[in-house]
């Protein structure tokens, strides 16, 4: 146990990150992939506070600001997006909306 | 070891528990569930939050993702009737292929941290994160975008009324 520096706030950002990734990757439900997206932005939002915090500079805070209010209009988007889709397929399944696919 | 280091442990073992538990329930796979951690791991983050002095960013990160957000993420839940997640048949390409982009992230930032020698020591931070400095700053540099995040919202709202409606065209 040592002291808590920047480096162990960047671990915990970096293993969030992570953790989101492997949500978007592993799990099938759209909407769980949607809370796996919101996982990562928060991961990098608490490495920006975490650096504006320990290089004395306010720039960062502002940023992550910025990130809260676009990341509340895009799940605002991206679950109405959902619902459309859910209307015309029934379905949230990742698997089951691969029309695209060749 | 101060009480502020206890409390980072804490915060930052129950943010990275409940993540993993949105993303990996080994006893639920209703999304209501992870909803409810998504929650949990907001809130703890606000308080990660708090100890880098981030107190209006804390404020905010409640309001907005644990109320707003997350009760958006509810409402549409409910709206759909979501059945638990069943379990399918995982294709071995995929597994192989999410498994090695996800190692090779964290391979990344290992080295990333290892490289940059931080230091256990890091300078002393220079200002406290008052809310003061942060609106002024809000309110000089960072104007313009801050206008153009208030037309993004506008935006937003538009697109969102135009792809609800029921005949899309």
């Amino acid at each position: 146990m040592m002291r808590a520096g920047l480096e162990h706030y960047l671990v915990v950002s970096f293993l969030l990150f992570s953790l989101g990734l492997l949500g978007v990757v592993a799990r099938r439900n759209l909407l769980v992939v949607y809370m796996s997206l919101e996982l990562m932005l928060n991961a990098a939002n608490l490495a920006l506070v975490a650096m504006s915090r320990f290089n004395g500079n306010l720039d960062g805070q502002v940023l992550v600001f910025f990130i809260i209010t676009v990341a509340a209009a895009e799940v605002a988007v991206g679950l109405a997006l959902i619902v459309a889709l859910y209307r015309r397929r029934q379905s949230a399944h990742v698997e089951d909306l691969a029309s695209l696919k060749l | 070891m101060t009480t502020q280091d206890v409390f980072f442990y804490v915060f930052s073992l129950l943010t990275l528990v409940c993540g993993a538990l949105v993303v990996l329930n080994p006893f639920s796979r209703n999304p209501v569930t992870s909803a409810m951690f998504l929650v949990l791991t907001i809130v703890s983050m606000a308080g990660l939050f708090v100890l880098l002095h981030a107190f209006f960013l804390a404020a905010v990160q409640i309001l907005v993702y644990a109320g707003a957000v997350m009760v958006l993420f509810l409402f549409v839940i409910m709206l759909l009737d979501i059945k638990e997640e069943q379990r399918r048949r995982i294709k071995t390409f995929g597994l192989v292929a999410g498994g090695a982009s996800v190692a090779a992230i964290v391979g990344i930032f290992a080295y990333s941290l290892f490289q940059s020698k931080l230091g256990p020591a890091s300078p002393a931070p220079l200002v406290a994160g008052a809310t003061r400095p942060l609106g002024e700053l809000l309110f000089s540099r960072y104007l313009l975008p801050f206008e153009m995040l208030s037309i993004l919202l506008l935006v937003a709202m538009v697109g969102v009324i135009l792809l609800s409606k029921k005949d899309l065209k």
